[in-house]
């Protein structure tokens, strides 16, 4: 009984800290990231997507809510905003590969992002999606600060759509190398571009797992992809849907 | 000096969110810092050396740094629920064919630019 007692108060001094669910954070981490590692890099056991269910399931079994989960694992989720300004260096490392290719680059990241927003609305209007679903539905291929800041300006739910983006980047990261062998797609820098504009960051982080080539031109992608996205969707959203 | 290359790029982030604050740009402002970090490398010619090793180690555990904000789709799992076949259905499909078209799209038109290149 006293043992019970003493485990109980370390709980309740554990979980009002934030170490307790940023250890959990790193060590979910570190467990997908093995799993992923042992199943011989298999996309499906993907680090990301095995992080987060571990995690649900612990904040489930636990009866912990999300705030005071990321009191403490916004130590990590700091780290992508250097992170973000990082990636200027991959992009520098290639940039003679980028400046010939420019033309090619930004043909296939306009096409790739018009098709990633007008597909998913037409898909889910198609099955009778809300008009609210649709617009939040709109920005999933935009990296989720910019994806946010859309849904909000033409009446979408801007945490929906971060939802979205985050399910969208692990189904893209996922299936993406599949989709891509199954067409014969081997050239890295189309492999790097395909991810960058379709699944953003966690894209991103997929594809520096196939090489430094891809990595750096699925940054490129994601990162022209948000800006021609935070400029052309609010109006092509307003338009179709007359908000 | 690992420090000093931290401090970039945080000084980076900084200005980049101070100027998206101040200018109203719909971006976020790491993407801005992204942008002023790509002009200062292209000004100095190269990477600095202590420079590519902070961020080597930062972008090798990129997925990490997604884990947190993944978590947040739990808050939406009920919102999720009562529309999850149009939603699913859209997902995948919309994910399959703007891979395939954004891959086959760059691959095609690298190699007419190399067969143009090669004639020309």
């Amino acid at each position: 009984m006293e043992l019970d007692l003493a485990i109980g108060d370390i709980w309740v001094y554990l979980s009002t800290g934030p170490l307790l669910h940023l250890t959990l954070t790193v060590l979910a981490y570190l467990f997908g990231d093995w799993i992923f590692r042992r199943s011989g890099q298999k996309a499906l056991f993907n680090p990301v997507l095995l992080s987060i269910l571990t995690l649900v399931t612990i904040l489930g079994v636990t009866g912990t809510d999300y705030q005071t989960y990321f009191a403490g694992a916004q130590f990590v989720h700091f780290m992508l905003g250097p992170a973000t300004v990082a990636l200027a260096i991959p992009l520098y490392r290639h940039l003679s590969t980028i400046r010939q290719l420019w033309f090619p680059i930004l043909v296939s990241i306009v096409t790739g992002a018009a098709v990633s927003a007008t597909s998913a609305v037409f898909f889910a209007q198609w099955l009778g999606a809300s008009q609210q679903t649709l617009i939040s539905l709109a920005p999933k291929s935009v990296t989720a600060p910019v994806a946010m800041g859309i849904a909000e300006k033409v009446g979408g739910l801007p945490s929906l759509s971060a939802a979205l983006v985050v399910l969208t980047g692990v189904l893209g990261a996922v299936i993406g190398a599949g989709v891509l062998g199954a067409l014969r797609v081997r050239d890295d820098r189309a492999r790097g571009l395909a991810f960058g504009v379709t699944a953003h960051g966690i894209g991103t982080a997929r594809a520096f797992q196939i090489s430094d080539l891809a990595g750096a031109f699925s940054a490129l992608a994601m990162g022209l992809t948000a800006l021609i996205s935070a400029f052309v969707l609010p109006f092509a959203l307003r338009w179709v849907f007359g908000g | 000096m690992t420090l000093k290359f931290a401090a970039v790029l945080l000084l980076c982030q900084l200005i980049g969110e101070v100027f998206v604050v101040w200018s109203g740009l719909p971006v976020p402002g790491p993407v801005v810092g992204m942008l002023l970090l790509f002009t200062g490398l292209t000004l100095c010619g190269r990477v600095p050396e202590g420079l590519g090793r902070v961020t080597d180690g930062l972008l090798s555990h990129l997925s990490l740094l997604f884990v947190p904000a993944g978590v947040g789709v739990m808050l939406h799992i009920a919102m999720l629920r009562d529309e999850w076949l149009a939603i699913s259905v859209a997902l995948v499909l919309s994910t399959v064919l703007t891979i395939a078209t954004t891959g086959l799209l760059m691959m095609v038109l690298v190699r007419w630019l190399d067969r143009r290149r090669r004639e020309g």
